[in-house]
């Protein structure tokens, strides 16, 4: 795979990611989420993953985010007040556990594997195409798939049964 | 120039960092719930990276039931926040604590 | 024929199971036949049995029938086993027959009474336990029904529970049970432990062979006797009975006359093989029978309710039954056992005749002159007086003879003074029933303030005509050779009673002159107790009281019971109850609330500051799976 480009998407996703979280006004957020989104599409096409990269696109940049849109816009929702949009100091260990949380995660990554992955193209790679992931999903993984679908309904349902106004 | 796993993972690693942090630090539900979106797909990366470094489609078909999952997830969580700030006129989490007593 | 032998019991658990489950859906009157017409079944039964026994004569004369196995716990192996021998054939057919007759009688007397359905369950319950009791091949099985009987005769003593002192007597008689049933229980393991069965047949064969000396048996006699005092109304536990009146006129002729209260003699007498190798015992309990008898006959004399007189009169008669046993001479027991059945029955039956034709009045000095009135009533009752205070030619002189010619010949040795203290109580006998008939049923109407007398109706007055009949008929099945029988009672019942060498070289014994002799003495005094009892209550109406202020202190204790029920009041309920009270204010609440609460109280801090962590706070809680994420990250990072 392409180095630079790997460094380059992987930097403007946490880039976007860390806007997210400290942006005041969630429509800002929002639209970072998309563009990070966006970006780690970019990275999944890097990893020869093309079925899913296309789903991140269609599904969490398209659909997902739409909603989250959609909702902020009928909440009304305004930028929050200085101070109000986090929580207060006194829970001061949520920031220990965080940076405990990073260092152990550094150390552990860092203990993994040590091999690396091969350039795009370096290996004829198909596991990413639509018709690998496709035959795995309707051989052996059949059944979740059709519980996934079963899932989807349940959750259909019940969001028309929580969003109504009266039941 | 190839890229060493480790690099992936830890970008994998410092994204889900960063869903932590809003999930522990922001107050507004929305926001609060965009981050574990983003730890969501701080798993899929690590998922695909391992399902490319194995050669091994399985990663993929899971980071394609974790999709389905987030959608649902998303359509239900959203609904809920609808109908918490229906009833309580406020999207703030801290705000919201009758699962106290 | 010994493969009906369950549905003896059966039948009367069936008319409990379906008056007790469905009596709502039957009419007063379906009830009662559903109660009777199983009562009948059994008599049936029992009958047939008791015929094919005595075609028999000469084998093994005992039916056995395994049921199922019970309990079954290591090496302790307790099936449900009924046995039907000669003694057995006796118990049953007097609770059935007896029982059958009652049955019949309480159609009439508890019509109208919104609890019928209740007590004919009840009743049937009864029947039920009696026959497990009488029919148990081993004591876990008889202890079942003597438990199932107490618990029968608790419920219907306190039949009328609305009435708070009706209610009381019958928690007084199950305490007062309750102490003799330890004794029961007691013997009951001692005899597990030693011999390793619980059955009597193998108890008693394996006996007298058993090296354990002799204060071995008489513990276990002594405490078998206790539960037989405690059921059978004896010195010092007999205070329940009087008390226990407090039922339903029938439940008293069956229960607390006829059946029940025999318990305790067919306890000594099914293991008689016991007792007869503790001569210690014997004595003991020919001398408390022979107290009990002479204490309750003075104490009924003076009484004025006529369920009390009967009641101190029954005590006497078990007492009577109890020197029997106390000498040996088991099958006069179950003689006299018997007969009093009869007449005791009747008796009751009779006086709740006269209750119920006085509209509820119990009170003799109210009755008087009711011969007019109550013509059924007062025939049949004269014959149950005639009875039980042994005039000759009726059943109760027979069998009270039986016995107190067992008890002189008994004690030849010494100045025989139970057999004296027998005589006098059948004076006392004579003249306390005598009494009763006079001031109910002869003499002067005493018309004041009461309702107008009238005779009851004849579903009431037939059983009262047929246990007439048997109170005459029942003694000839056991005339003694004195008077040129020979006795088939007692030669009936011998293949299952031990041979208590003294006491049968008595009953051997052919020296007729004396007994006959004897005979007429006890006749003599009978018939002098009611000459007397004549010439007072009827003669002279005003010599009772006369009679009564000249031996003012003796008509005092007497008239008081002894103050008997005081004096345990005193000794043991009260100091028990302070006891008791001193209990629950120093240690119960003191020590032991204190300790009940201090573990909640623990429990309650405790979640309290559990709960602090609940605060509601969601980011809180995403923290707290964070420190959880932490330490596993911790241990991969160890490891």
């Amino acid at each position: 795979m392409s180095a630079a480009l790997f460094y380059i998407f992987a930097g403007l996703l946490l880039g976007s990611a860390l806007f997210v979280v400290l942006n005041r006004n969630p429509m800002y957020s929002i639209v970072a989420l998309v563009f990070a989104f966006a970006n780690l599409a970019g990275l999944y096409f890097l990893l020869e993953a093309y079925f899913i990269g296309v789903l991140q696109v269609l599904v969490y940049a398209g659909a997902i985010m739409v909603l989250f849109l959609f909702v902020v816009m009928l909440l009304n929702v305004q930028p929050d007040q200085p101070q109000l949009g986090v929580v207060p100091l006194e829970r001061w260990w949520y920031g220990v556990l965080v940076i405990l949380f990073v260092v152990l995660l550094l150390i552990l990554v860092g203990r993994g594997a040590q091999g690396s992955l091969p350039a795009a193209g370096d290996e004829a790679s198909s596991i990413g195409s639509v018709r690998a992931v496709g035959e795995a999903l309707f051989t052996k993984y059949l059944l979740p798939f059709e519980i996934a679908g079963l899932m989807l309904t349940v959750a259909l349902v019940g969001t028309v049964f929580l969003a109504k106004r009266r039941i | 120039m190839v890229v060493p796993l480790m690099h992936v993972i830890t970008v994998a690693g410092l994204l889900f960092t960063i869903g932590v942090m809003g999930v522990l630090f922001r107050r507004n539900a929305i926001i609060v719930f965009m981050s574990i979106e983003i730890m969501l797909n701080a798993v899929n990366l690590a998922f695909i990276a391992f399902s490319r470094y194995h050669n091994d489609v399985n990663g993929q078909v899971f980071v394609f039931f974790i999709m389905t999952l987030a959608a649902a997830e998303v359509a239900v969580g959203l609904a809920i926040i609808i109908g918490v700030y229906r009833n309580l006129r406020t999207s703030y989490i801290t705000d919201i604590n009758s699962l106290k007593h | 024929m010994a493969d009906t032998l369950y549905l003896i019991p059966l039948f009367p658990l069936l008319g409990f199971l379906i008056n007790g489950l469905f009596g709502r859906w039957l009419s007063e009157r379906q009830s009662g036949m559903v109660a009777t017409g199983m009562i009948l079944g059994s008599f049936f039964l029992s009958a047939q049995l008791l015929l094919s026994l005595l075609a028999r004569q000469g084998e093994q004369v005992v039916f056995v029938q395994t049921l199922f196995s019970w309990i079954h716990v290591g090496d302790l192996h307790i099936p449900v086993r009924y046995l039907f021998d000669p003694l057995t054939a006796v118990m049953t057919l007097v609770i059935t027959g007896v029982g059958l007759l009652i049955h019949i009688y309480s159609i009439g007397y508890m019509r109208g009474d919104p609890g019928v359905r209740r007590y004919f369950a009840f009743l049937n319950l009864f029947t039920f336990m009696m026959l497990n009791l009488v029919m148990a091949d081993n004591l876990v099985l008889l202890f079942l029904g003597w438990e199932g009987v107490g618990l029968c005769s608790y419920l219907l003593i306190g039949f009328w529970f609305q009435d708070a002192d009706k209610a009381r007597a019958g928690m007084k008689a199950f305490i007062v049970n309750r102490i003799g049933d330890a004794g029961f229980i007691i013997a009951m393991i001692i005899l597990y432990d030693q011999f390793g069965t619980l059955s009597i047949s193998e108890i008693a064969q394996a006996a007298p062979g058993i090296d354990v000396g002799r204060s071995f048996f008489i513990i276990v006699t002594i405490l078998l006797f206790i539960g037989a005092t405690g059921k059978s109304a004896q010195v010092p536990l007999y205070v329940w009975l009087p008390d226990a009146m407090a039922g339903p006129t029938p439940v008293s002729a069956l229960i607390h006359a006829a059946t029940m209260v025999t318990a305790g003699v067919y306890l000594v007498v099914r293991n008689s093989v016991l007792f007869s190798l503790a001569p210690p015992t014997m004595a003991l309990i020919a001398g408390i029978g022979m107290f009990t008898a002479f204490m309750a006959a003075t104490i009924a004399i003076t009484q004025n309710d006529i369920k009390k007189v009967l009641a101190y009169s029954t005590i006497s008669q078990l007492g009577y039954m109890f020197v029997a046993l106390g000498v040996g001479a088991y099958s006069a027991g179950i003689f006299h056992l018997m007969t009093h059945a009869f007449f005791k029955a009747l008796l009751f039956l009779g006086a709740g005749s006269v209750i119920h034709g006085l509209g509820g009045e119990q009170d003799l000095r109210k009755m008087g002159g009711l011969k007019k009135a109550m013509p059924g009533t007062h025939l049949t009752m004269l014959v149950g007086v005639l009875a039980i205070a042994g005039i000759p030619g009726l059943s109760g002189f027979f069998s009270k003879d039986e016995i107190l010619w067992a008890a002189f010949s008994h004690y030849t040795g010494f100045i025989s003074w139970i057999w004296l203290m027998g005589i006098i109580t059948v004076g006392l006998t004579s003249f306390y029933m005598f009494r009763l008939l006079f001031l109910t049923f002869y003499g002067q109407p005493n018309e004041k303030g009461r309702p107008e007398p009238h005779e009851s109706p004849s579903i009431m007055i037939i059983p009262l005509i047929l246990l007439a009949f048997l109170s005459i008929l029942g003694g000839y099945v056991g005339i003694p050779e004195s008077l040129g029988g020979h006795n088939a009672f007692h030669h009936f019942l011998a293949p299952v009673l031990a041979v208590f060498t003294v006491a049968e070289a008595a009953i051997q014994d052919t020296n007729h002159l004396v007994e006959i002799l004897l005979m007429a003495m006890s006749t003599a005094v009978a018939l002098g107790g009611a000459y007397y009892a004549y010439q007072v209550y009827v003669g002279q109406p005003a010599h009772a009281d006369a009679l009564a202020q000249k031996l003012q202190l003796l008509h005092r204790l007497s008239f008081n019971k002894y103050y008997v029920d005081e004096a345990y009041q005193a000794l043991v309920v009260r100091p028990l109850n302070s006891f008791s009270g001193l209990l629950w204010r120093w240690f119960d609440e003191k020590l032991v609330d204190r300790v009940v609460n201090g573990a909640g109280d623990i429990f309650f801090q405790a979640g309290g500051l559990i709960r602090l962590v609940q605060n509601g706070l969601i980011q809180q809680y995403a923290a707290f799976i964070l420190v959880g994420v932490l330490f596993i990250m911790g241990y991969i990072y160890l490891n």
